[in-house]
């Protein structure tokens, strides 16, 4: 509630209790002071309330009250007997298996599991501030080819699964990950050459920064999965999927690059003055002196471009490549479950969000203890 | 190598070693734009090998040739006998209409919520920092899809909704009462649209005079006389009728009144309320960028609520909201493209088409490029212009 300090508003006409209360009193006033305040509050109050629980009666009807948890084999007669009254939840234990892991071999998806559970695990250890040292990047290039041995396999008794076989959240994790961990690189290398003094590098990277941010998204996966073949020389054949990652890893770049060059920007110019007057060279100053500085203060900004990045690995949908969305997206071509996509697409939106919202939630904090510190 | 020093050093002779700031500089540009024209150069030429082995020939000359393709939606008049041109040019109206109406109500839903976000009553601002969380930590093409699927799941349109009369929601879409618009109408909406700026002059010289001799001058009698008495003396003169026609039930389908298909409509919903809870919060943190004290000092000088949020407090918060709020216009324009995922026929997807039925990657892709770019730019030259026009002019 403290970011409603600012608003200008009239006085509440209630202050802080003076006398010793019992927590009810204390509630009553809470109360009074943010629910009941004046006529105009209340009304909207007793409407809000009104609604609320007119949702909240249907959603509790539909997904709990009436809802079918599970059904005998593949027999979905119960689920449609409810005709739309109540969820069919059973789709959800009858399908998971395949929205997580798509078509991977079935006996196998322990692999990709395992797989998640790293990146998950990576991602936990990068955002703790005692770990931002040297030997994170050391990290992330070990737990990143471990992840591709799990995936592909064929060493320690593990099959070999070719990457079209992949699917499902271990894709979609592997798109946004690695399109991060390259692309960011990328964004600092095309920051800083967009603040260069040589016009021919700074007018190459405007032109590639406005020219993947002017364009949609999916103009440039359609060009990775249509047009890149053609400008392959004959019998050079690139996996889809990595031609998705190579598109995805240029459009981080321009987002990030953006972001970068604004951290760039704050830092003061003494900075580099000193940096140039104990002759450290161009790298030097950049990576010793100025980096460390102009990406401290975007971090925040940084982790929201990650957030708008995993949402946007989604789009590969749409050139058929086997993200978490695509495979919710097939599991109900199934005619048995036709019917059933809310359900899938709750399902999935649950997974979705528990990442973009624990990114956001760190964001915010990160953001707290800057305004702190 | 940065040289700061006010007054430069003499010009030292040019050495041509790379120890020299300026030799390096050349050498590095020359390195960078050599190898960037190198691999233009090489995908360039096996594009050309290839095409010329795939019998596809390049340039624009397919555009003439007869689409044959339906577009079920279409404001133009469009059969699959046209060309391919005219069906870009419903693709690029379709994209328009979406993105245009799109970031209006998004602006106004936005702002609402970012309203809503610092109200004092606890229900409503937490309710509007769910909405706001909710929507922002979904990927759009989820929300998309969800949406589109419960506009499938509505009913045929024999059982259509019926919220008000002339309304009807069904699987067939949105279908809306409308104004058949002829040309007298077009005329009074003209001289409704003259008046208005005509107004917008006179207002400005009214204030102008006030600085002069601190008088306050009413606009209400002008207002009156051009945005009300103006257009309905031309609705008169040119016999213009605002009949309004209502949507029926004919056996399986509507006539009249205006239709929003259900594809049209999923993303319409889809972006305006994914956009919205990104303007929410930048309309929130514009709102709280102003400091208290303006708000303090304007009743000290005896202002009147409404007159300081119109003229003290808004013009500030604006200068916050502008820029990231030209970014969102430019995303939801952007997004527009994930049209193609539930078969709306934007410019995205009848490129698409197109490149399945000719062969012709590079040009289509290209023509999507274009499109954008342009749109791009004509949003961010008007944004700027808006915003260096309210930006703090200082000494």
């Amino acid at each position: 509630m403290s970011s409603v300090a600012h608003v200008p508003q009239d006085p509440l006409p209630i202050g802080p209790p003076r006398v010793q209360r019992s927590l009810s009193g204390h509630i009553l006033v809470w109360l009074r002071a943010n629910l009941f305040p004046s006529v105009p509050s209340t009304i909207v109050t007793l409407l809000l309330l009104l609604l609320l629980g007119k949702v909240f009666v249907s959603l509790w009807q539909w997904g709990i009250a009436n809802a079918v948890w599970s059904v005998p084999g593949s027999d979905t007669s119960a689920c449609r007997a409810l005709r739309g009254i109540g969820a069919c939840w059973a789709v959800v234990p009858e399908k998971y298996r395949f929205i997580l892991f798509g078509t991977y071999p079935y006996e196998e998806q322990w692999r990709p599991a395992l797989a998640v559970l790293i990146f998950i695990a990576l991602f936990v250890v990068s955002s703790r501030r005692s770990f931002w040292r040297k030997e994170l990047f050391l990290l992330w290039a070990v737990a990143l080819v471990v992840i591709g041995c799990l995936m592909w396999g064929g060493f320690f008794g593990m099959s070999f699964v070719t990457q079209d076989r992949w699917g499902g959240l271990p894709v979609t994790l592997i798109l946004a990950t690695f399109g991060l961990a390259f692309g960011f690189p990328l964004g600092i290398l095309v920051a800083l050459g967009r603040r260069s003094k040589l016009p021919a590098i700074r007018s190459l990277c405007v032109l590639y920064v406005e020219l993947i941010r002017g364009v949609p998204l999916i103009s440039l996966l359609f060009m990775a999965s249509v047009m890149f073949p053609l400008f392959m020389p004959d019998g050079v054949n690139i996996d889809k999927l990595l031609r998705a990652q190579i598109a995805f890893i240029l459009y981080a770049g321009a987002y990030l690059a953006e972001v970068v060059r604004g951290g760039l920007q704050a830092v003061p110019r003494g900075q580099y003055e000193a940096a140039d007057a104990i002759g450290l060279s161009y790298w030097q100053k950049n990576a010793l002196v100025v980096l460390p500085q102009a990406i401290r203060h975007v971090i925040p900004p940084l982790v929201n471009t990650f957030i708008a990045f995993f949402k946007d690995t989604s789009l590969v949908l749409i050139i058929g490549i086997f993200d978490l969305l695509t495979t919710a997206k097939t599991a109900i071509i199934d005619p048995a479950w036709q019917s059933f996509s809310v359900e899938v697409y709750i399902f999935v939106g649950v997974i979705y969000f528990v990442f973009c919202y624990a990114m956001s939630r760190y964001s915010r904090s990160l953001e707290a203890q800057r305004g702190h510190g | 190598m940065t040289t700061s020093t006010p007054k430069r050093p003499p010009a030292r002779p040019l050495r041509l070693s790379l120890g020299d700031p300026r030799v390096a500089g050349l050498f590095w540009q020359i390195l960078v734009v050599g190898i960037a024209i190198a691999i233009v150069a090489w995908l360039w030429s096996n594009a050309v090998h290839n095409l010329s082995v795939r019998r596809i020939s390049t340039g624009f000359a397919f555009l003439g040739r007869e689409a044959g393709m339906p577009i079920a939606d279409s404001w133009i008049d469009y059969t699959p006998k046209n060309t391919y041109l005219r069906a870009f040019v419903v693709g690029i109206v379709n994209t328009l209409r979406v993105a245009v109406i799109g970031i209006v109500l998004a602006t106004v839903l936005g702002t609402l919520i970012g309203i809503a976000r610092l109200s004092s009553n606890w229900l409503l601002s937490r309710l509007a920092a769910v909405y706001v969380e909710v929507l922002r930590d979904l990927p759009l093409l989820l929300q998309l899809l969800f949406w589109y699927v419960l506009m499938q799941g509505l009913p045929a349109a024999r059982q259509a909704w019926k919220p008000v009369e002339g309304v009807f929601l069904s699987n067939r879409g949105l279908i809306l009462p409308s104004v058949p618009l002829h040309e007298a109408n077009w005329w009074t909406i003209l001289a409704l649209v003259a008046g208005l700026i005509v107004l917008h002059f006179i207002r400005r010289r009214l204030v102008a005079q006030q600085m002069l001799d601190g008088r306050a001058r009413a606009a209400w009698p002008y207002a009156l006389g051009l945005v009300v008495a103006l257009p309905v003396l031309v609705s008169f003169l040119t016999g213009a009728s605002w009949s309004i026609m209502l949507p029926e039930l004919r056996g399986f389908n509507f006539v009249g009144g205006l239709t929003l298909s259900p594809e049209y409509f999923a993303l319409l919903i889809a972006l305006v309320t994914y956009t919205s809870a990104f303007i929410a919060e930048i309309v929130r943190s514009g709102i709280q960028a102003v400091p208290r004290g303006q708000w303090d000092a304007a009743k000290a000088l005896g202002l009147k609520r409404s007159f300081s949020l119109q003229h003290i407090v808004l013009p500030q918060a604006l200068r916050v909201i502008i820029p990231p709020m030209t970014s969102q216009y430019l995303n939801l324009t952007k997004n527009s493209s994930l049209a193609v995922a539930v078969g709306y026929q934007d410019i995205v997807s009848i490129a698409n088409t197109t490149l399945n039925q000719t062969g012709q990657a590079i040009e289509s892709i290209a023509l999507i490029m274009m499109v954008f770019l342009t749109i791009s730019l004509g949003i961010s030259l008007f944004m700027n212009w808006y915003n260096a026009r309210i930006a703090l002019v200082e000494r």
